[in-house]
């Protein structure tokens, strides 16, 4: 008989899945020992920085650079025209469309990059910037999509004069990009003429801005003996760098190293593409020096990638008994001056078709119109997969919006719509195909852990004693169930720029039984080196804390799509799980022929093969490994590594529960969290205490976006939020407690079941804030009111509603 | 977010700073804590030539009481304010109201005469000093001069303090009553949506002395003489504190900004200027 508590013991010390164990990242990153691009400083290197548009848009005349020649430090300022002969002065984008890389001719956001100045050290630099001389001519500026699409509208991209086909399909404006649709129009508008309710609204998520701690920025170092060009930046997908690096450089592959060092934190913002990252290389291959290029946190807000900016009209049909019959959306989306999305190549609007939520919705279509306006360019998946942040808080509030119409409780319009259990795999009116999931448990659990009843009967005292006048505060209720749709993708219909979204594994077993693993993603904070240890621990029966993970450097890492989209652990963890099992699957064969038994006489027990029937003969993975390189075993190579490239047969579905409970002040505005419960369903748990961390982490970026977060513009296209003075990032005073939850329904088709959870909190937790703002006021008559609900958009509520007497 | 070039000169008493400043003119500026200074160097909106750094002038780094008058010297940090047991003492308000700027990462910096001088609306001190009647020495090369806080500001950024002289202290009479600082904020580090600062004397049941001023709600720091008006002589009733607010009210002039549109300002301010009162009263 097995030795039932020896092989917990011996489960316990592998530190595998399921254990919290300490993040291995964190002894460097508190002791202020981590290495970032800014970290990074080589012999003569020099610094490059821009020259930068004050206007939205504007011809440019003229760019006199004679001034700045002569500031001492100052060696070169680039312009469009000295990128025009390399083909450098435009750069393709990952949505199809191009940018410019320099002004070329225009000008179409604020910020706008319009030349490079490349100096001794980055103080020189801010010399030569401020001694360049640029003419400008101003332009009608449009910063309104709708009004972006008037047939008066002024022309923002002349380049694109005449195309009538873009990379998605037709344009039928000067200022449009593409129309994306997805669903059955004609039955979907049929279901609403003939429906009991149905419930209309524009709903906004505003533009805001993943703000990482860490700005964007790269070294470049052209080594002109060997040949061989090297970028440090913080890429969040640094293969995808490297091909693109090669595609418009014409540099070989192999001659390109791109490395990511340890990068602080990226959201999104660090997936694609920007003009430093090109203009560094530029100016390092003319000068043959190393140039480092390092936005100051003003570029990083106003002109590298932004989020959101979705007009979102939705059209929800339900029965008199509120069972839910169709849903329509229509998207105008503010792409800004170039389309720079980071979306698979075949879905301009992300995955936004996942807004049916996590309800059995028959009938839906949506259609996605993406506009240029005169503001910065990007749309990235600030901490969601493609445009599900959107999806999530589009669906979440026409389902409360529904609630009202049909005077129900919005918990129990949502138990009644959820999809069952036995529905699952669940294929949405939209095209997806949910995994796996159980939302009525998830929910009930949800609504008995806040005591849901007991809070609507408070609200409903609180009501009573705010019309009697003996408070002045209303209290919220915020309730959401969201479904993700995370970890692309397969191969079949996810890829970007051609570049298909599997990734990678590859890993070796030193003869002493310790391993290194190396992955195509990039951790940027998620504690990878942590969790894909503890997942190869578990698969090969090897301690996690003799596993090293190595991520993001091209020359060593196997070929993967990166971290992104909550994508690396459905698919770099799996790549990481099947490459343990061909470790397994060869250790095996060399566990038999060492007991001198047949492989199928063996079983797997924790950290060995061990004889079936005779557990006192076994052998342990780490005598197994020494075995590999000292043996000569019949048929079998020297040697233990593997290497594993996954493409996933599907998406999956995380999803959660979350309810927020607000007490707002309708006199000044001011609002506070009393209590905020989140249960996050995301499969399989690798590390309880990551996975705790990483919604503690998301949910304070929905309370930011929520509550006050926005990149805002003027008429004129002035960047009104470009600082932390006025762009809300929270400290711990303004961050509630949270009470974080669980179930657990395992995806089905990923090998170790789990789903990804890092984008949960961000994706469920901005419509739990949200509705509570405007549950507080459904009383008095609210419907809408867009975010952020900042003070006094929150005292605008109470004022419309006739609050303030 | 990188300076122009300029020197820098750290003189070590204030004979010597007057000197650099004479020396140099409208070309060299005095630098406290340097929160307000150093951003608009960085951002290329303050371009200078020379840079007077106060740090090393020890003479300006005290807290006295004496006689029933606090003296606070210009280089008085806003922690110092809040550490001293001394004036938590003699004038709580000034407690309260540092407890309320910013971070305490910025309040080891930050300095109550920087704060004063620069003449930045959104700034605290200004609308408190006021509140409290203080006086503010100014030396110069002609020596010192002394001008009270509700003289100092003329306009956002413009004071009555000349070129070459130096905020060196600031002085004012230990207050006596209820005390209390009201500020609305969006977030830690900001500057306040609207905040007012109340002092309320009663005796008798009967307000015999009352001081209020207002932060960030017009291009100076505002104090309401209308509305210490409707409060000395009542019983600080609801009727005479609704009378007080609308008086403040009516001498502020916020305008539109990130925080907010005018009505919305108005509308807190009033908030504010009332919960400040109503503290002070019950704590008079």
């Amino acid at each position: 008989m097995k030795d039932l508590p020896d092989s917990q013991e011996r489960t316990v010390a592998l530190k595998g899945l399921g254990t919290s164990r300490k993040r291995v990242e964190d002894a460097r990153f508190t002791q202020g020992k981590g290495n970032y691009v800014d970290d990074i400083k080589l012999p003569g290197m020099l610094f490059g920085d821009f020259v930068r548009s004050p206007h939205a848009h504007a011809r440019v005349k003229a760019i006199h650079t004679e001034a700045a020649m002569k500031v001492p430090g100052v060696l070169a300022v680039i312009t469009a025209r000295d990128l025009e002969p390399l083909g450098l002065h435009w750069m393709p984008t990952l949505a199809g469309d191009k940018q410019m890389v320099l002004a070329d001719g225009k000008v179409l956001f604020q910020g706008q990059e319009v030349a490079f100045v490349v100096a001794t050290d980055r103080y020189a630099a801010a010399d030569g910037i401020e001694a360049v001389e640029v003419e400008y001519e101003d332009l009608p500026v449009v910063t309104d999509p709708f009004k972006a699409l008037e047939p008066d509208a002024p022309v923002l991209r002349e380049d694109l004069a005449g195309k009538t086909e873009g990379a998605h399909g037709p344009r039928r404006h000067h200022n449009h990009i593409f129309t994306w649709e997805q669903g059955d129009r004609e039955a979907t508008e049929q279901v609403i003429a003939e429906a009991d309710v149905v419930a209309e609204e524009m709903i906004y998520y505003h533009r805001t801005h993943p703000c990482p701690l860490e700005p964007c920025g790269c070294v470049a170092q052209m080594d002109k003996v060997n040949g061989k060009l090297t970028i440090w930046g913080t890429f969040q997908a640094p293969h995808a760098i490297r091909t693109v690096v090669s595609l418009i450089s014409g540099i070989e592959e192999h001659n390109i190293r791109i490395v990511s060092p340890d990068i602080g934190g990226g959201f999104g913002n660090k997936v694609g593409a920007y003009p430093g990252y090109i203009c560094s290389a530029v100016a390092s291959i003319v000068t043959g020096k190393p140039v480092k290029w390092v936005e100051d946190r003003m570029d990083n807000l106003m002109t590298t990638a932004f989020a959101r900016d979705y007009w979102m009209k939705g059209r929800i049909a339900a029965t008199k008994e509120g069972k839910i019959t169709g849903l329509w959306c229509h998207v105008t989306a503010d792409h800004g001056g170039f389309d720079a999305c980071a979306d698979p190549t075949k879905f301009p609007a992300g995955f936004f078709n996942i807004c049916t939520g996590s309800y059995d919705i028959p009938t839906a279509f949506l259609s996605v119109d993406g506009v240029y306006t005169n503001k910065a360019p990007g749309g990235v998946a600030y901490r969601c997969s493609f445009r599900v942040t959107e999806a999530a808080y589009f669906i979440e509030r026409m389902i409360e919006i529904l609630a009202i119409e049909l005077g129900m409780d919005a918990a129990e319009l949502r138990r009644i719509n959820f999809i069952k259990a036995e529905q699952f795999p669940y294929h949405s009116a939209l095209g997806w195909e949910y995994d796996s999931g159980d939302y009525h448990t998830a929910w009930d659990k949800a609504l008995a852990a806040v005591d849901y009843a007991g809070l609507r009967r408070e609200q409903a005292e609180r009501v009573d004693a705010f019309r009697r006048g003996e408070t002045r505060k209303l209290l919220g209720i915020g309730l959401t169930h969201f479904t993700e749709i995370v970890g692309a993708g397969p191969v079949k219909n996810c890829d970007i720029l051609g570049l298909g979204m599997f990734d990678s594994c590859e890993i070796r077993i030193h003869p002493t039984g310790s391993a290194i693993a190396r992955l195509g993603t990039i951790s940027q904070g998620q504690g990878h080196a942590t969790t894909f240890a503890q997942i190869l621990a578990s698969e090969i029966g090897l301690p996690a804390d003799s596993i090293t993970v190595e991520e993001g450097d091209t020359d060593t890492a196997p070929y993967g799509l990166g971290t992104y989209g909550s994508r690396s652990t459905p698919v770099a963890g799996a790549a990481t799980a099947m490459a343990g099992r061909k470790i397994r699957a060869k250790a095996q064969m060399i566990a038999a022929y060492l007991l001198e038994v047949h492989d199928d006489d063996l079983e797997w027990d924790v950290d060995r093969f061990a004889v079936k029937g005779d557990p006192e003969r076994f052998k342990t993975m780490k005598e197994i490994a020494f075995a590999a390189y000292n043996q000569a075993i019949p048929g079998l190579e020297p040697g233990l590594e593997a290497v594993s490239y996954y493409d996933p047969p599907n998406m999956t579905y995380p999803f959660g529960a979350y309810v927020c409970v607000m007490e707002i002040d309708v006199d000044t505005g001011q609002t506070e969290i009393r209590q905020f419960y989140a249960l996050d369903d995301c499969g399989t748990r690798i590390n309880p205490m990551i996975i705790e961390g990483q919604v503690h982490g998301g949910l304070t970026e929905a309370l930011a976006i929520a509550m006050g977060q926005e990149i805002a513009y003027d008429e004129m296209g002035n960047v009104k939020t470009g600082t932390l003075m006025d762009f809300f990032v929270p400290t711990a005073v303004e961050t509630p407690h949270y009470t974080t939850d669980h179930t657990v329904t395992p995806s089905p088709h990923h090998p170790i079941g789990a789903k990804g959870v890092g984008e949960s909190p961000n994706v469920g937790g901005v419509p739990a804030f949200s509705n509570a703002v405007h549950d507080a006021f459904r009383a008095f008559g609210l419907r809408q009111s867009h975010m952020p609900h900042d003070h006094w958009r929150v005292w605008k509520i109470a004022s419309g509603l006739g609050l303030h007497g | 977010m990188i300076p122009a070039r300029f020197d820098y000169h750290r003189p070590g008493d204030i004979a010597a700073a007057l000197a650099i400043l004479g020396e140099h003119g409208d070309e060299a500026r005095v630098i406290a804590g340097g929160h307000s200074l150093i951003p608009m160097m960085k951002l290329r909106m303050t371009d200078l030539a020379h840079l007077v750094d106060l740090q090393d002038i020890a003479e300006l780094r005290d807290i006295a009481v004496e006689g029933g008058t606090v003296r606070l010297g210009a280089m008085v940090t806003q922690h110092d304010l809040i550490a001293s047991a001394e004036l938590a003492q003699a004038a709580p308000l000034v407690r309260e109201a540092a407890l309320q700027i910013a971070d305490p990462q910025v309040r080891y910096c930050g300095t109550v005469g920087g704060n004063v001088a620069n003449g930045d609306p959104g700034n605290d001190m200004p609308g408190l000093m006021q509140c409290l009647g203080a006086t503010f020495h100014l030396v110069g090369p002609g020596g010192e001069r002394t001008v009270a806080a509700r003289d100092y500001y003329e306009a956002a950024y413009m004071t009555a303090r000349e070129d070459d002289e130096i905020l060196t202290a600031i002085t004012f009479a230990v207050p006596s009553g209820g005390y209390a600082y009201e500020k609305q904020k969006r977030k830690i580090g900001d500057y306040a949506t609207a905040a007012c600062a109340a002092l309320v004397t009663m005796e008798g049941g009967r307000c015999t002395q009352a001081s209020i001023a207002m932060t960030n709600l017009s291009d100076v720091p505002v104090w309401s003489e209308a509305a210490v008006q409707a409060l000395v002589g009542t019983g600080c009733e609801a009727d005479a504190i609704g009378a007080a607010v609308e008086a403040a009210r009516a001498d502020i002039d916020p305008t539109e900004d990130n925080r907010g549109p005018v009505d919305f300002k108005r509308h807190v301010a009033g908030v504010m200027i009332r919960r400040a009162i109503e503290r002070a009263v019950s704590r008079a």
